[in-house]
């Protein structure tokens, strides 16, 4: 039983964390994006872009951190148009945002066609090489998953993330023109610079979440963010644009489904389907708590235009 | 002759269009260095333009700008700060998430290691600066916990942090209470003795004798003189502004004590009680009375329980306790909204018109029905009738004197001054039956000073009962038949018309006995 119960815990700590990885990084992205003003719901399309770019990049050169390399930059590619259309053309951001998602999922299911000969999924690759961590490694069950290096770059990014906020002057000039552009404008800051940055910055962000999703399966398969990247813009909101809270709310939801799964796998005499509402009850009851404390910057999808 | 003057600042024949409107025309500005110099002009008369133009946030279609003697382009704010050139904006332009001090390095940010931002240095910076000019500022506070003078100081720290000579103030004044008003002098005073240069835009004439050493006048985007402080009086500069002869002072005939003794009641508030929306006891038993074609006034520094009263009055807020009689009926305050005291004939002109007053981003014609779009005159059963908002709103505008006379335009194009006609026009071309009014002309020039206060008095004579709440005292000695001072949500007095003056309101205000 102690046993039993040992790996429960453990399988459910590595599914946590397996679950939280992508949210978490495309909340970091949403959060950097809509700090400077920029909506961004294209996270979606941009985790799946992420995703193939790595597996195309592994599979053409062989090497897994150069997939990861080919997934930020297709990411950033593909960012750049949504900060375009919304920075210089001041289009409606969330019109962009759905654009560049319903955009991925062709672009994506073209290139699979192209270059794997399918429509369902991409060739196997292999994942990155293990980085072991002292003791971690050897704990059954989760040290398979805390030698990712990704995880440990993704840890890293969260404190980058925040600290680049609220400790750098980029950090201060973004939130800046995310507040009050006009006043950030007045004391000589770029306010399509900043904006610009913080929108690309989100685009890699979010493809790693994509990469993590592909190197975790091995392949590409079709569609496979899944909303992710809407599940990520909720943690964004519950971490009230904070990068450290986002990344907690983002645990959280992670640890919401895993518990979903684990009750599943050991069967709990309950219908499946009220299993399967467990993290969006969760979600929806923690939300309800907190809306009315978050807010968003002032400028947030406000595009900015110089006189 | 050896030497020529130096100006500091030489804008000549700059013009700038909006769409098919000119903002500035021809204009030209000097400005000797070292010297305080107003520039003064109607609402609309093109000075922020102009000032924006000197701050390169506009660029001119035509003019030429010399800095210290140079001819010079501006692209961008970041090049007039290059040239040691600072503005504090007519509406300010503060991050208000962010703390004093980062507002004030923000986009010259002191740097440690090479990446990080100096937070101690920073605040260190900002501290220095904020003892040797005396601006009494914490630099850690949050910016949206500040007054609006202490917003207003800010404005300035962030302009001496970048070493500015040439200090552009853009109506300062128009939003500080006296006291701060008189705190502010002394800052100007002290930053000119610095050597530094100051433009100061104000449409107090007062202000412009007591501070500046020569003026610059602007009427309709052009410039239209230049003369020494010494030789102007209040009259001089207004006639000037305006083009015409201004009187400071509307006639009126003050309701005598008979006169209020024989007319029938408006409003009666009896033992009112309520809290602010920071819960704080704002009423702390308000009663008053007002007669059909009187002007009441209440005098008072801000956050005295003003603010509460209107929400009140006006149905945006419900007492604690207390009765409200209005036109002959007692509000029921579990069932009253803003829209049932706007039907029995109440209307509104809010202090805050972008807040309160005005959507500006809907049309000056669109404004001027705001509330009033169910009325059977501008609308069908199913659609607004533009046709004849369209027709309303010209006249309107033309009997109010907005400008530019173009009601398509977005309310938010216009000047401070023609916004608040706006505000001014839709409510007293209701003829309500009580109109409440706060803060009617504030930052507004002197001809349309007089002309909203002819209408208020106009509207009075009609019958109208006003309730007038103003921190300007002569604007309320000046229009009011009784005086009432409000003093931590209670009336610590009630005068008739010149029985008052403005020291013992002044002492009445600040808690002290009459
Ligand atoms: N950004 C703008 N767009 C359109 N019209 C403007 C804009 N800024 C100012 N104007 C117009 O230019 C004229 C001058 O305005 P402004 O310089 O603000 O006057 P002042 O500061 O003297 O009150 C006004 O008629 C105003 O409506
Ligand atoms: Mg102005």
């Amino acid at each position: 039983m102690n046993e039993f119960l040992q790996i429960f815990t453990l399988a459910l700590l590595g599914t946590t964390i397996r679950i939280s990885i992508p949210y978490i990084l495309a909340a970091l992205g949403a959060t950097v994006s809509e700090l400077g003003g920029v909506v961004n719901i294209g996270l979606e399309g941009l985790i799946l872009i992420g995703a193939f770019c790595s597996v195309l990049g592994n599979h053409l050169t062989g090497n897994p951190w150069l997939g990861v390399l080919c997934a930020v930059a297709g990411g950033m590619l593909f960012a750049e148009l949504h900060a375009v259309v919304c920075i210089k053309f001041r289009a409606n951001q969330i019109i962009s945002g759905l654009a560049l998602n319903i955009m991925a999922v062709g672009v994506t299911k073209f290139f699979l066609k192209y270059f794997f000969h399918s429509s369902s999924n991409s060739g196997r690759i292999s994942g990155l090489p293990r980085w072991d961590i002292p003791f971690l490694s050897g704990v059954p069950v989760l040290g398979d998953i805390v030698s990712n290096p990704l995880i440990l770059i993704t840890l890293l990014l969260i404190f980058a993330v925040f600290y680049t906020v609220y400790k750098t002057p980029f950090g201060l000039r973004l939130r800046a023109v995310g507040e009050n552009p006009e006043a950030a404008d007045t004391l000589g800051v770029n306010v399509y610079k900043m904006r610009y940055a913080g929108v690309l910055i989100s685009g890699a962000l979010a493809a790693l979440g994509g990469v993590w999703l592909a190197y975790d399966q091995h392949q590409f398969t079709d569609g496979m963010s899944g909303g992710r990247g809407y599940i990520a813009l909720t943690a964004m909101i519950f971490g009230k644009w904070n990068p450290l809270l986002a990344a907690l709310a983002s645990l959280f939801f992670g640890f919401a489904e895993a518990i979903q799964i684990q009750l599943q796998t050991i069967g709990v005499d309950l219908p499946v389907q009220f299993i399967q509402m467990i993290p969006y009850v969760l979600t929806i009851v923690v939300l309800a708590g907190s809306f009315s404390k978050s807010t968003a910057p002032s400028a947030d999808g406000v595009p900015y235009e110089k006189q | 002759m050896e030497t020529t003057e130096t100006f500091a600042i030489e804008l000549s024949g700059v013009t700038k269009r909006f769409g098919g409107i000119y903002a500035n025309k021809d204009a030209s500005l000097k400005v000797r260095k070292g010297e305080i110099h107003a520039l003064v002009g109607e609402n609309g008369a093109g000075k922020s333009t102009l000032m924006k133009i000197l701050y390169g946030m506009y660029r001119p279609d035509a003019g030429e700008i010399k800095v210290n003697g140079r001819a010079v382009t501006l692209k961008s704010p970041k090049d007039a700060i290059d040239l040691r050139i600072g503005m504090v904006h007519q509406y300010f332009m503060l991050v208000k998430t962010l703390t004093v001090a980062e507002n004030v390095v923000l986009g010259e940010e002191p740097v440690k290691n090479g990446f990080s931002m100096d937070y101690a240095g920073a605040r260190e910076e900002t501290r220095r600066l904020i003892e040797k000019f005396n601006l009494l500022l914490d630099p850690d506070a949050l910016v949206s916990n500040l007054s609006v003078g202490e917003e207003q100081r800010l404005e300035i720290l962030k302009i001496l942090y970048r070493k500015a000579d040439i200090l552009i103030l853009d109506e300062p004044t128009a939003v500080l209470t006296p006291q701060e008003i008189k705190y502010f002098f002394d800052i100007i005073r002290k930053l000119s003795s610095e050597g530094k240069t100051v433009v100061l835009i104000t449409h107090k004439l007062k202000e412009v004798l007591a501070l500046s050493g020569s003026v610059t006048v602007m009427r309709q985007g052009a410039t239209v003189a230049r003369v020494e402080t010494a030789g102007a009086t209040e009259s001089s500069l207004a006639q000037l502004m305006v083009g015409r002869p201004v009187v400071f002072q509307v006639e009126r005939a003050p309701r005598t004590k008979e006169e209020l003794e024989k007319s029938d009641t408006a409003l009666s508030v009896r033992e009112l009680k309520a809290m602010s929306a920071k819960g704080h006891a704002a009423l702390n038993g308000l009663s008053l009375e007002i007669k059909k074609g009187e002007i009441f006034g209440i005098a008072g520094v801000e956050g005295n329980g003003q603010s509460e009263l209107i929400e009140i009055l006006t149905g945006l807020k419900r007492p604690v306790s207390g009765s409200v009689v209005m036109l002959g009926k007692d509000i029921d305050f579990s069932r009253n909204s803003p829209r049932r005291m706007f039907d029995s004939g109440i209307a509104h002109i809010p202090e805050d018109r972008h807040k309160k007053g005005l959507v500006l981003d809907y049309s000056v014609a669109e404004n001027l029905i705001l509330g009033r779009h169910r009325e059977p005159a501008f609308s069908t059963m199913t659609a607004i009738d533009f046709k004849s908002v369209a027709a309303f709103s010209a006249k309107a505008a033309g009997d109010y004197g907005i400008y530019p006379p173009r009601t398509d335009l977005r309310a938010g194009a216009l000047s401070g001054g023609n916004q608040q006609k706006i505000v001014v026009a839709r409510e007293l071309s209701r003829e309500p039956r009580l109109l409440i009014v706060s803060q009617p002309t504030r930052g507004v020039d002197v001809g349309a000073i007089e002309f909203i206060h002819k209408k208020i008095i106009e509207t009075r004579d009609l019958g109208c009962a006003v309730l007038l709440i103003s921190a300007e005292l002569s604007e309320i000695l000046s229009l009011s038949d009784r005086v009432g001072v409000i003093y931590r949500g209670q009336l610590a007095g009630v005068f008739g018309a010149g029985e008052v003056g403005e020291e013992q309101l002044g002492l009445l205000m600040m808690g002290g006995k009459a």
